[in-house]
C-alpha cells in the first residue's frame, strides 16, 4: 500500500510537476541528448523514452517491470530486464536495480555501525542522567545532548574532517571505500569518522528521549513495588525501569534505521561516500527519473521492513504487547 | 529565557540586515579579489581575513565579505522557517482538529495520510521536488520562486507531526462537558471546533511549534547544502557550507561562521520550545 503511494507519488513529481510548470515532452527529452542535439534528435528521444504516451501508459509501464520484467529496445537490439526491474537510467543507460544494490554494502556499513554506537552511547547516558537527576553528569550530558540535536551532520562533518583527518591524520581517507570482506581494518578505519559523526547527532536525541521515559517510568507504582520485593538496584533498573522506556525507543529506532538504509542522503553527501543516498543526490542532479523512481522505492521499502522488524521486537520488550 | 533573548536579538538582526551591513560591512554580492591570493584562491590574512574591516573575514576566490553573506542568510533562513512553520501548523491544526472531532472514515483517511506522509523518505523526496522545478514557474521567478518553494515543500511534508498530537489532544477534548454543554445549547460543529475546541489547543501548538521551527531551519539549510534551496547568488548558510567542503583547509571562517549561525539559532529555539514545554506541562520538568 505504502509502495504504490510513494511510486505514484514520485512519478507525479517528475511527470505531472515539469508539465504543471510548462515544459514540453521534447523540452523533457533534450535534457538526456546532449546540448548539441537538433530538434529531430530531441523528438525521436522523446518518443523512444516515451514521454508523449499518456501518464496511465507511463506509468503502466513501470509497473509492469516490477512485476513481469520488461524488454528494452535499445537501438541496435533488445535486452530482457527480468522481473523486479526498476527500467534503465536515462543518462548511463544501466539497469537500475543492481546499481543500487551494488552500493547497498556501504549505506549498510554506514548505518549500521552507526546505529550500534548511538544506541549503546545514548540510551546509557539517558539511563544515568535519569538516575542521577540533577547531578553534574546529568546536566553537562544533557547540555552536549540540545547542542547535539542543534547541530546539522554537514557542519560536524567538515569539523571533524578538518581535525582528524586533515590536522591530526588519525583516519584514512573517508571516500576511499573499501568491503569489508577484503580489508576489515581499513574498512573500519575509513569508516569511523562517518560513523562516530551521525551516531552523536542521533544518540543526543536518544540520549533527551531515554532520560525523560526513565524519569517517567522510575516513579511508577511497580518500580517501587520490586524495590520493596528486595531486589537488587540493578536489577529494578534494568529489568523493570529500562525495559518499559525502550518502546518508544524502539519506535524512533525503526523510523531512523529504515531512514537512513534507503540513503543518509547527507553523511553521505558530506563525506563523499558512494552509498545510495549519494546515488539519489546524482540522479536527481541528473533528472534521471527511473533511477530516482527507484531509490526512492528502495527506501520506502527499507522504512516498511524497518518497522515491521519493530513492531515484532516490540513483543519481545514490552510483555504487555504479547499478552494483547 | 536566553533562548528567548536569542531569537529577538536575530530576528531583529535580520530586519536590519541592510541597515547594518551599510555600517559594518560591505554589500553581500560585492567581490573584492584584492583581498584574495591568486595564487591559491584563498583570503590574504589571518583566518580568513578577519579585520575591522571584514568581521568574519572573506569568502574564498571571490572576496564577498561573509559577515554580511551571513546577515543576508540569516534573512532567508528565517523567512522560510517561519512561514514553513505557519503552514505546517495550519495544515497539522485544522486536519488533526477535523480527524480527532469527527473520528469514523474521516479519521480514517487522515490518519492514514500521516502514516503515509511519517514514512516516506522525506529528504529524497523534497530533493526530488526542488530540484524538478524549472527556474521559471507558477507565474514567479528567481528568489521568490525558490522561497515559495521551499516553504511549500517543507511545510506540506511537516505537518503530521504537529496534526497527530493535534488529533490526539482533540480526542479527548470532545469527550470533555463543555462540548456537551456547548452543543446541548444548540452550537453547531464548526462552533464547537473554533470556540470551544480550538482554545484549549493553544499550549500545544505554541510548544510543537516552537519546536518545529529549529527541525524546519535544519530542513532549509539541508536542502541548500544539497544544492537544490534558494540560488546563489543570494547567501544562505546551506549553501556556504556545501561550498566550504572544497576549501575549508585554506579558509576555516568560510566553514566555522556559517555552521555557528546554523547552530545558535537552532539551539536558542530549541531551547525556548524545551522552557515552553516544562512551562505549561509541569509533569515534564
Amino acid at each position: 500500500m505504502l509502495l504504490f503511494v510513494v511510486s505514484i507519488a514520485t512519478f507525479a513529481i517528475f511527470f505531472l510537476v515539469p508539465r504543471l510548470a510548462g515544459m514540453s515532452a521534447d523540452d523533457l527529452a533534450s535534457r538526456y541528448v546532449g546540448k548539441a542535439a537538433n530538434a529531430q534528435v530531441i523528438h525521436d528521444t522523446a518518443i523512444r523514452l516515451g514521454f508523449n504516451d499518456p501518464v496511465i501508459v507511463q506509468y503502466g509501464r513501470f509497473v509492469k517491470g516490477i512485476f513481469t520484467g520488461v524488454d528494452r529496445n535499445y537501438g541496435p537490439g533488445v535486452e530482457h530486464c527480468p522481473a523486479p526491474c526498476l527500467g534503465y537510467s536515462y543518462v548511463t543507460q544501466n539497469p537500475v536495480l543492481p546499481d543500487i544494490l551494488n552500493r547497498l554494502p556501504i549505506t549498510l556499513s554506514l548505518a549500521l555501525g552507526a546505529a550500534v554506537v548511538w544506541v549503546i552511547f545514548g540510551v546509557a547516558t539517558g539511563v544515568v542522567s535519569a538516575l542521577r537527576r540533577g547531578s553534574f553528569f546529568d546536566r553537562l550530558s544533557m547540555g552536549i545532548a540540545l547542542a547535539g540535536v542543534s547541530l546539522p551532520i554537514f557542519f560536524t562533518g567538515i569539523v571533524s574532517l578538518a581535525i582528524f583527518r586533515d590536522q591530526l591524520g588519525l583516519v584514512g581517507d573517508v571516500a576511499d571505500w573499501v568491503p569489508f570482506s577484503e580489508d576489515p581494518l581499513t574498512w573500519a578505519n575509513n569508516l569511523i569518522l562517518p560513523w562516530v559523526t551521525l551516531a552523536f547527532l542521533y544518540a543526543a536525541g536518544y540520549a533527551r528521549l531515554t532520560r525523560a521515559g526513565m524519569l517517567e517510568t522510575m516513579s511508577e507504582d511497580y518500580i517501587r513495588t520490586a524495590r520493596a520485593k528486595g531486589l537488587a538496584e540493578r536489577v529494578v533498573v534494568l529489568k523493570h525501569g529500562l525495559r518499559a522506556t525502550l518502546t518508544p525507543v524502539l519506535t524512533m529506532f525503526g523510523l531512523d534505521l529504515g531512514l537512513l538504509l534507503g540513503g543518509a542522503v547527507l553523511t553521505e553527501s558530506t563525506f563523499s561516500l558512494p552509498g545510495i543516498g549519494k546515488y539519489a543526490v546524482d540522479a536527481i542532479s541528473n533528472n534521471d527519473l527511473p533511477q530516482v523512481m527507484g531509490v526512492t522505492l528502495i527506501a520506502a521499502a527499507f522504512i516498511i521492513l524497518a518497522n515491521l522488524i519493530v513492531d515484532l521486537l516490540y513483543a519481545v520488550v514490552d510483555p504487555r504487547v504479547r499478552l494483547a | 529565557m536566553a533562548g528567548g533573548i536569542v531569537i529577538v536579538l536575530l530576528i531583529l538582526i535580520a530586519i536590519f540586515a541592510p541597515l547594518i551591513v551599510s555600517w559594518l560591512g560591505h554589500p553581500p554580492a560585492e567581490w573584492h579579489r584584492e583581498k584574495i591570493d591568486p595564487a591559491i584562491q584563498a583570503p590574504i590574512g589571518a583566518f580568513g581575513g578577519i579585520s575591522w574591516d571584514y568581521l568574519f573575514g572573506v569568502e574564498p576566490t571571490t572576496g564577498r565579505d561573509l559577515f554580511s553573506r551571513i546577515l543576508y542568510g540569516a534573512r532567508i533562513s528565517l523567512l522560510i522557517a517561519f512561514f514553513a512553520t505557519l503552514l505546517c501548523v495550519v495544515l497539522g491544526t485544522v486536519l488533526g482538529m477535523i480527524a480527532g472531532f469527527f473520528g469514523g472514515w474521516i479519521d480514517t483517511i487522515i490518519s492514514r495520510a500521516m502514516d503515509i506522509f511519517l514514512a516516506f523518505p522525506l529528504l529524497v523526496f523534497a530533493l526530488a521536488l526542488a530540484g524538478v522545478i524549472p527556474d521559471k514557474a507558477f507565474g514567479m521567478s528567481g528568489d521568490t520562486l525558490r522561497i515559495s518553494l521551499l516553504v511549500f515543500i517543507i511545510g506540506f511534508f511537516n505537518w503530521p507531526y504537529i496534526g497527530r498530537i493535534i488529533r490526539g489532544q482533540t480526542l479527548s477534548l470532545r469527550e470533555r462537558e463543555f462540548v456537551d454543554a456547548s452543543r446541548s445549547l444548540g452550537a453547531r460543529n464548526h462552533v464547537i471546533l473554533f470556540k470551544e475546541i480550538l482554545p484549549n489547543l493553544i499550549a500545544p501548538i505554541l510548544v510543537y511549534s516552537t519546536l518545529l521551527i529549529p527541525s524546519n531551519i535544519l530542513f532549509e539549510a539541508a536542502l541548500s547544502f544539497l544544492g537544490v534551496g534558494v540560488r546563489p547568488p543570494t547567501p544562505t548558510w546551506g549553501g556556504m557550507l556545501a561550498e566550504a567542503v572544497h576549501n575549508y583547509d585554506v579558509a576555516p571562517n568560510f566553514m566555522l561562521f556559517p555552521g555557528l549561525a546554523i547552530f545558535v539559532t537552532v539551539l536558542a529555539f530549541n531551547l525556548l520550545g524545551d522552557g515552553l514545554r516544562d512551562a505549561f506541562d509541569p509533569k515534564a520538568r
